[in-house]
């Protein structure tokens, strides 16, 4: 039954990635060259109505279902690893055009060539594994 | 506007995502893709190599759960729900095509240069999406998360290592854009 849920919000998810194009590596390859609104509108409203729910949730104090604290554990203190990675994160993002989300969405519509960005990403998190202790954190 | 056919716009895109990551907190979990590519190494023995993969996967298989459905979803919208086509700035499809001889914007959902299956045997388009994934699963786990889970979850609970990140993605992303794509592509 939870499985299912799971499941069922993935699904939602999946189209949401789709229909609004956010999977789309043209739509990514616009915002980069600030040729529309349209991405900084779905993250900047996603991002207005979460900052709004967030705090709604922590004044109070609301759980989740089975009556837990909600997951919203503060990150660790860095600049070095949140910059870094980031800026190599966004360079594969706008190279190849889709991040982790939109890849399944995209498996999912039958283009053969995404399995090969996907299995690249599963190595480039594998040698980040290998190598993650020589890089400044 | 046919909802269930036309591309939707960001005012519903946008609240819905926001929706997903609140019912994921309130099943008591957390909107982040990326995590998933861990998983998917520890799973297949990555533990053996580093323990950076030695953790309780099991906890984690609800977030593959949302990846088999992510993938439906993608299945259920590309066959049901569009036309698979994505139209883009004027301009911007115009600077495509004379620049980098991408002619497909509003005709295709992914440029067929880059991701039609015949083209793999063309090594720069195979090192174009082996490098940018694997640009994307090292950058997301060096930077702790990914799109959704600093630019929505991280930024949506104002945390500072969140927004130093997104700052980066648009460093790199700019940066690949502006700098390297000249160079990549022409």
């Amino acid at each position: 039954m939870k499985y299912l849920s799971y499941l069922t919000i993935g699904i939602f998810f999946g189209i949401i990635m789709y229909k609004s194009e956010a999977a789309s590596w043209f739509r990514i390859y616009e915002m980069f060259q600030f040729g529309s609104f349209h991405m900084y509108g779905i993250i900047g409203s996603a991002l207005a109505i979460g900052v709004v729910g967030v705090q709604i949730i922590k004044k109070n104090n609301i759980k989740s279902i089975d009556g837990t604290e909600m997951n919203l554990h503060p990150k660790n203190k860095s600049v070095a690893r949140y910059l870094i990675g980031g800026i190599i994160f966004g360079l594969g993002w706008a190279l190849a055009g889709a991040c982790p989300g939109p890849m399944y969405v995209l498996a999912g519509a039958g283009y053969f060539s995404i399995l090969i960005v996907i299995a690249s990403a599963i190595l480039g998190t594998f040698v980040y594994g290998i190598i993650k202790d020589k890089l400044p954190h | 506007m046919n909802l269930l056919y036309d591309p939707w716009p960001w005012y519903i895109a946008g609240p819905l995502i926001a929706l997903t990551m609140f019912i994921l907190l309130y099943v008591g979990k957390q909107f982040g893709m990326s995590s998933n590519l861990r998983t998917m190494c520890s799973i297949g023995g990555a533990a053996k190599y580093s323990d950076f993969f030695r953790f309780d996967w099991r906890a984690q298989r609800w977030n593959l759960v949302v990846v088999l459905g992510a993938i439906i979803g993608g299945f259920i919208a590309s066959n049901f729900m569009s036309d698979n086509t994505v139209n883009i700035n004027p301009e911007v499809a115009q600077q495509l095509a004379t620049d980098y001889g991408i002619n497909s914007a509003g005709e295709a959902y992914l440029p067929p240069e880059l991701f039609a299956s015949e083209n793999l045997t063309d090594p720069s388009v195979l090192a174009v999406l082996i490098l940018g994934g694997f640009m994307v699963g090292f950058g997301a786990r060096y930077a702790g998360g990914c799109t959704s889970g600093h630019a929505i979850s991280g930024l949506s609970n104002l945390q500072l290592p969140s927004l130093i990140a997104v700052v980066g993605f648009f460093i790199g992303g700019l940066v690949m854009i502006h700098l390297l794509f000249p160079l990549i592509f022409s």
